[in-house]
């Protein structure tokens, strides 16, 4: 509990934060507002809860670069070390900000999401927006999961690198170049894409609904299931982690 | 109290800190000396385990520092005053430390009082001067009233007024009866604030001894005399069973006569008694650093080029001479071969040109 409240106050006590989860959730609702009030009437029909989360991977990567700049600030200003000497201890120390920031970034996650939905509610309410089956809850409430455990990944890459600046560009790129490259390779690339991660992170969120034009991209032939997926992401991004608390033990701070 | 065995940290290939072992004992304030790349700070961050030994362990109070509950309540420590987040308040930085070790938030204000700092406790350390980071840095090894308080160079770059307070701060912690370990490169701040020395070169252990004792083993005194009829006053002198050395005349000043291991108030009376003349009579001391570089001399991880001129015949392989410019190394020590005051034979042509006297040489 000490350790949670002192990763709390670390947080809140500088302003980044507080910009990222604003940034986070003015680029996901702001994005979504804009498609609401631009959709024509006839097109209604298919806006439905999933097409208000298109924008997720926005908020997303704020709040993996948030997560990030959490671990790595400490390195960059040394307080990585007065944080040891508090707590010599490094595996709670390191789990207690695993978890007040993996927490912070999984209820933004939710806020955008809810926001998102709430918000293309209030502009077009006659689209068919409400929740009804499990996939359509997972739809909304599921992004916060993926945000939460992006967040782990991310503090891992953090961890591991231990600067600022190369630990964003490796996210970046692994995020938005390799996952989306790797399936090209021919014959294997189906199956690479099949077990890259954020790819069945996100099928969690949009696992079983039917194609679309607009929303987040469906995936055919996931192996695994919407939870079996969000499980296996989960053990991704948990044992990345894991590997970065070895590091952080055995070098020195 | 804290205590090291056989302390060694290899980086790949090199060593930096070589089977070191001391003990600090507490109520008063030890000095670790050593030449800059001694290895004094990552021997601080081995006993604080933030570093993990090759070999050797190091034990507070008997226990490592990880083992230590709450461990911001035994040992303070100020080894970078930088190690702060820029854009976080000082109040805010002391806010966390505080809850990790569950102290009190009132302790908070209370460091922040002691070392003057309340009334910007609420601005972002980013800002701070060197000397305020420096006072933050102290609050921060305050925090936790700890009986063991650790400092790496904690006056450098200060300005007087700062070496001064963190000096009485110090020794004010001392006589409270911790065990304070303060760090530092500098013989002579460490003369005036620490009590007992640990002196490291290399990573190596030199000498762990007192103050006193370290100064006085290391720079002998000798006395300087210089007057019309020389020859008369060497016989005399002699005759009393001294040792004289002649100095020839040189940049330093006219022929003159040193006499090692007396006092001004021997030599002058016997001058008195023969109704000799005197023209200079000066008590020589070898400086602190000239005492320092005496012993750390193989022990400096660069060499320079001899400082002090030709160096004399007894220079090259003298374990003095490379190190910059040392203390105020006399106005010019050209080639002189003065025997050195100090009584180490080894000591050869390198401490030539009466060396930084302290008493003062005439000039």
């Amino acid at each position: 509990m000490t350790l949670l409240t002192v990763e709390r106050i670390k947080l809140f006590s500088t302003r980044s934060p507080w910009w990222c989860m604003i940034l986070a959730t003015a680029l996901t609702v702001g994005l979504t507002s804009i498609f609401a009030a631009t959709t024509k009437t006839k097109d209604l029909p298919d806006f439905t809860p999933d097409v208000t989360q298109f924008a997720y991977n926005f908020g997303l990567v704020v709040m993996m670069v948030m997560s990030t700049l959490a671990v790595t600030t400490e390195y960059r200003f040394s307080t990585i070390r007065t944080t040891f000497l508090a707590e010599p201890r490094r595996t709670p120390a390191l789990v207690a900000k695993g978890i007040v920031v993996a927490g912070l970034a999984g209820i933004v996650g939710e806020i955008t999401a809810v926001g998102s939905w709430g918000i293309a509610r209030l502009i077009q309410p006659d689209a068919p927006l409400a929740l009804h089956s499990a996939q359509e809850y997972r739809n909304v409430f599921g992004v916060g999961l993926v945000y939460l455990l992006a967040s782990v990944f991310a503090m891992a890459v953090g961890l591991i690198v231990r600067q600022s600046a190369g630990a964003i560009v490796i996210e970046l790129v692994y995020l938005f170049l390799l996952e989306n490259l790797l399936p090209a390779i021919p014959r294997i690339g189906d199956h690479i894409q099949h077990w890259l991660p954020f790819t069945v992170g996100d099928n969690f969120v949009v696992a079983g609904h039917p194609h679309h034009s607009d929303g987040p991209p469906v995936i055919d032939g996931m192996p695994l299931g919407p939870w079996g997926s969000l499980v296996y992401f989960a053990a991704v991004c948990v044992g990345l982690f894991v590997i970065g608390i070895i590091f952080a033990k055995r070098r020195d701070a | 109290m804290i205590e090291a065995r056989g302390l060694t940290k290899r980086y790949g290939r090199t060593v930096a800190v070589n089977d070191l072992s001391f003990a600090v004992a507490p109520g008063k304030v030890t000095g670790f000396l050593g030449p800059n790349g001694a290895g004094k700070s990552t021997t601080m961050r081995m006993i604080l385990g933030l570093d993990n030994p090759t070999a050797g362990t190091v034990r507070i109070n008997g226990k490592r520092y990880a083992d230590l509950r709450h461990p911001m309540r035994q040992v303070g420590a100020l080894l970078d005053a930088k190690w702060v987040h820029p854009n976080r308040s000082a109040r805010s930085h002391l806010r966390w430390i505080a809850a990790a070790n569950r102290i009190p938030v009132k302790r908070v204000d209370e460091v922040l009082a002691t070392v003057g700092l309340t009334s910007v406790a609420g601005k972002r350390a980013g800002g701070f001067s060197l000397g305020m980071s420096q006072r933050l840095g102290i609050a921060t090894a305050l925090l936790g009233d700890p009986g063991v308080l650790l400092f790496d160079e904690p006056v450098n770059g200060l300005d007087p007024e700062g070496i001064l307070w963190i000096r009485q701060f110090m020794h004010r912690l001392a006589d409270e009866g911790r065990t304070v370990f303060v760090s530092s490169h500098l013989l002579s701040e460490m003369a005036l604030t620490a009590q007992d020395l640990v002196v490291i070169g290399r990573g190596r252990l030199i000498a762990q001894t007192s103050t006193r004792e370290f100064i006085d083993n290391a720079s002998e005194s000798a006395v300087r005399v210089r007057g019309p009829e020389i020859e008369r006053l060497h016989g005399a002198l002699a005759g009393q069973g001294l040792t004289v050395r002649d100095v020839p005349a040189g940049a330093e000043g006219p022929a003159a006569l040193l006499v090692p291991n007396a006092t001004t108030e021997q030599v002058g009376e016997l001058a008195g008694q023969l109704g000799l003349v005197l023209h200079e009579l000066t008590a020589q001391r070898g400086s602190l650093e000239q005492a320092f570089i005496q012993l750390t001399g193989q022990d400096v991880e660069y060499h320079a080029g001899s400082p002090a001129g030709p160096g004399g015949p007894g220079g090259p392989d003298g374990p003095v001479g490379p190190v910059g410019p040392v203390g105020p190394a006399g106005p010019g020590g050209a080639g002189v071969t003065v025997p050195p005051p100090v009584g180490s034979a080894a000591a050869g042509g390198a401490s030539v040109g009466g060396a930084g006297t302290q008493g003062g040489n005439a000039r």
